[in-house]
């Protein structure tokens, strides 16, 4: 099977490029496996990978134009030549490794942790089964950042706008009935940038791996604000 | 140019459960804590813990902590320390409320409490009916944990280095650990992080075996790290095989499966663990289980074209237990297997999945060593917690649901022990430029042109000769082959060079230090595995298939400098209540 691999070492290379390789792909093979084969031919290939089952949320890459996991992206489904380029709109470090800070940044600007300002109890914080599902399509996430580098409102305002992966975060704590800051969380969100650069392009909720729809959150936020401001 | 250097109170290697709990319970405490870990935080190997935690909350059925300790001991095949275990089952119960109050989303029953799943080795009433015990957010436990520990970790302020690799604890004379040389990933720089303590949290090392659970970073580093400092390493031998990775892949199915009635079958529709486990079935132990599968496969009663697997049937549960109980499961079941279990059965094997060794330590996390003076003494400013650990809460065979259980509360003991540590020792020790030095010569190790063995292709040969000679079954003759395998590729690693020598996230580089480790890791299972000459647990003997208590009721201790073995008694006298004195063990 054909692969195109975007290459860039910044200790040789002046430019990125392209760089073509041959993988024996055998039935079952994921993404990872081919990139592994890879790393065998040329050990100076360099990219992120670990669980190797879609949980750890390492090893995401733009293939044939769309943001993946390699992991659990079967060979199968994907057209030859396999164009393997880092995520887009990262600065690159090295191959397919991209520096992730704005992301994690952003992510970190939303208060990412459950606020409680009543005493605890001696046992845990009821929470009713159809309380607690609110939370499912949202805790799941693997924070691989498929989505936000795939947004187009990210890619020109990384610095200002959250991006999908932290709202879809900062409406899972809003939407978690133990969670006691909603007023404080939506009072940061307020602006031109933060929340409302969302354009619902909805790149996002097609890139998610793990099938969530961060564009859902988001509007969810914003009924919400607007619920608070009548 | 003058090495980078940076101070700190507490240094945690491991970004994992253990290091995030106990980071947690210092930077509370206003400690100037320090994480570093090799990848970003949340994708430490405690994001893959599918089923859940134990704690007797008795949430679903009848519950105590005292059953949940004999179930515990009786488990770990009676190998167990019974102080540590009772301390565990004990502290279980806060230790969980503590985690939902920290914003951790478990799985719900109709009264708003906590959910609760059957798991395997469970019982009410000391050996009775089946308890339900494992705490769960739905299939995705230890992902749920991972990220809620991070996340309060950012509330409180912990310094992370992230993508920063540990090279080599430094020491000084005394055995005092000073803190450690780490290299920055992304630039290939060397830094010193010197610490008053410092907290071992590195995780298992699954990747020695070559079909696995674990995930590609799991690879023994801290547990090495010890090793070359002078600390042995606890009943390596012991090393869990859980009974249902997905077959080919070594992914896992979690025991979740069976705890909500899934159940095992053999080529010909045998359900056939009743025939191995006639009480709890496919709720046994997961050593029993995995034998019995193993069993089955070698009397020609395997599943396939090839008759190397038996099938794990979920699909008379109904589509709505699957997807509400299930869902993480049903996913990698159908990506990895290709099939859907919510309508067939999935094909398994056992796979590589949990060391029950590691670092010894007490149950306040202080890394314990044989003495002079006694069997054993603390080293000073030398803590591990988590699967690196042995405390020993799991003796010779880990419970489903006990590792997130141990990882936490003794993570949590870790934390706040180390409080009182930095108490009584408020100052750095001076530096040990010797240690300095011995560490940055190892940083420089992979640095030497020319031609030889590549990273991968030696990495690949020691993964088949662990997985071929110290595997489920063991004997004399395959171990005692396996050994001189492993001393020859011990050697071999000297001739390893990497084509690639630049500095900027050199992955190659990475595997090469990881190689090392595993190589010094499982050296240590496979002795400690041919001079064990019984049968317990998860060490399975043909040659010797009994347990042997009158002879071998005692800890191993690996000690690489020289290969050599020592022996420590295993603690019977729990805190406060009576022993549980060994007997034989049936499901």
């Amino acid at each position: 099977m054909k692969f195109r691999v975007f290459r860039y070492n910044p200790d040789e290379d002046e430019q990125p490029y392209l760089q073509d390789f041959e993988v024996a792909a055998e039935r079952g093979m994921m993404l990872r496996d081919a990139l592994l084969q890879i790393k065998t031919q040329d050990e100076g290939f360099s990219f992120r990978h670990s669980c190797g089952e879609g949980v750890c949320g390492s090893d995401g890459v733009n293939v044939n134009g769309e943001n993946k996991l390699a992991c659990i992206t079967p060979l199968a489904e994907l057209k030859e030549p396999v164009v393997v380029r880092p995520f887009p709109g990262r600065p690159v470090i090295r191959d397919l490794v991209v520096d992730m800070s704005q992301f994690f940044q952003q992510y970190r600007a939303v208060q990412p942790w459950l606020i409680r300002k009543d005493p605890l109890p001696e046992h845990e914080i009821l929470q009713s089964p159809e309380e607690r599902e609110r939370l499912d399509g949202l805790y799941e996430c693997i924070l691989c950042g498929c989505c936000s580098t795939s947004c187009p409102s990210f890619w020109w305002n990384p610095d200002r706008f959250h991006g999908p992966q932290a709202l879809l975060t900062a409406w899972r704590f809003l939407a978690d009935s133990r969670d006691q800051a909603a007023d404080e969380r939506l009072d940061e969100l307020e602006g031109p940038y933060k929340l409302f650069r969302c354009h619902t392009i909805m790149s996002c909720v097609e890139a998610c791996p793990k099938h969530l729809n961060p564009t859902r959150a988001i509007g969810n936020i914003k009924n919400l604000m607007l619920k608070k401001s009548i | 140019m003058a090495l980078a250097k940076r101070h700190f109170d507490a240094l945690i290697i491991g970004a994992g459960g253990a290091g995030l709990n106990a980071a947690l319970q210092l930077a509370n405490a206003d400690a100037r804590v320090a994480v570093v870990s090799k990848v970003f935080p949340t994708r430490s190997h405690t994001v893959a813990a599918q089923g859940g935690v134990n704690a007797a909350l008795a949430n679903v059925v009848p519950d105590s902590w005292h059953w949940h300790m004999f179930d515990t001991v009786k488990g770990s095949d009676y190998l167990g320390d019974q102080d540590a275990i009772e301390f565990m089952c004990r502290e279980a119960i806060p230790t969980v409320y503590e985690l939902e109050h920290n914003g951790v989303p478990f799985s719900r029953l109709d009264n708003g409490r906590i959910y609760q799943r059957a798991f395997g080795g469970q019982s009410q009433n000391f050996g009775g009916e089946q308890a339900s015990r494992t705490c769960a957010a739905a299939d995705r436990t230890g992902h749920a944990i991972l990220h809620t520990l991070y996340q309060q970790n950012l509330r409180a302020r912990t310094h992370f280095f992230d993508e920063y690799f540990a090279i080599e604890l430094i020491s000084d004379d005394e055995g005092a650990v000073l803190g450690a040389l780490v290299m920055e990933i992304e630039t290939g720089e060397p830094l010193l992080i010197e610490a008053k303590v410092t907290l071992l949290a590195t995780g298992g090392c699954g990747q020695v075996f070559r079909t696995n659970s674990n995930a590609h970073i799991n690879t023994g580093d801290g547990m090495a790290m010890a090793l070359r400092a002078g600390v042995p390493l606890q009943d390596m031998e012991f090393f869990q095989f859980h009974p249902t990775g997905i077959h080919g892949k070594g992914m896992l199915i979690s025991e979740a499966v069976r705890g909500e009635g899934g159940y095992l079958v053999n080529k010909d529709g045998e359900r056939f663990m009743p025939r191995y486990a006639p009480h709890a079935k496919d709720l046994a132990s997961r050593d029993v289980v995995s034998r019995a599968i193993v069993t089955e496969v070698k009397a020609g009663r395997g599943c396939g074209p090839r008759g190397d697997h038996v099938l794990l049937k979920a699909d008379h549960l109904g589509e709505e237990v699957v997807a509400k109980r299930l869902p993480g499961i049903r996913e990698s079941a159908i990506i990895f297997a290709g099939t859907d279990p919510a309508r067939e059965p999935i094909p398994v094997y056992p796979t590589a999945h949990y060391v029950m060794g590691g670092i010894p330590t007490d149950r306040f996390g202080r890394v314990v060593i044989p003495a002079r003076h006694g069997p054993e003494e603390a080293v000073p400013g030398l803590y591990a917690a988590g699967e690196c650990a042995c405390v020993s809460v799991h003796g010779a065979n880990r419970l489903g649901g006990n590792s997130l259980l141990d990882i936490l509360v003794f993570g949590r003991a870790a934390g706040l022990d180390i409080i009182g540590y930095l108490d009584a020792n408020p100052n750095h020790r001076p530096l040990n430029s010797a240690s300095v030095d011995a560490a940055m010569a190892r940083f420089q190790r992979f640095e030497q042109p020319g031609e030889g063995i590549p990273v991968a292709e030696l990495r690949e040969e020691f993964q088949k000769v662990m997985e071929d000679h110290a595997g489920v079954y063991r004997t004399e003759a395959v171990m005692a082959e396996g050994v001189e395998k492993l001393k020859a590729i011990r050697e071999r690693l000297d001739a390893v060079r990497l084509t690639d020598r630049s500095r900027v996230f050199n992955t190659a580089r990475i595997e090469a230090f990881e190689l090392a480790n595993m190589i010094d890791v499982g050296m240590g299972i496979a002795l400690s595995a041919s001079q064990r000459k019984e049968s317990r647990g998860a060490h399975s003997r043909p040659d010797y298939p009994e347990r042997d208590d009158k002879n071998w009721l005692k800890h191993s201790l690996y000690f690489r400098d020289g290969d050599q073995l020592d022996y420590k008694p295993v603690r019977t006298r729990p805190l406060s209540v009576d022993s549980f004195p060994p007997k034989a063990r049936t499901y």
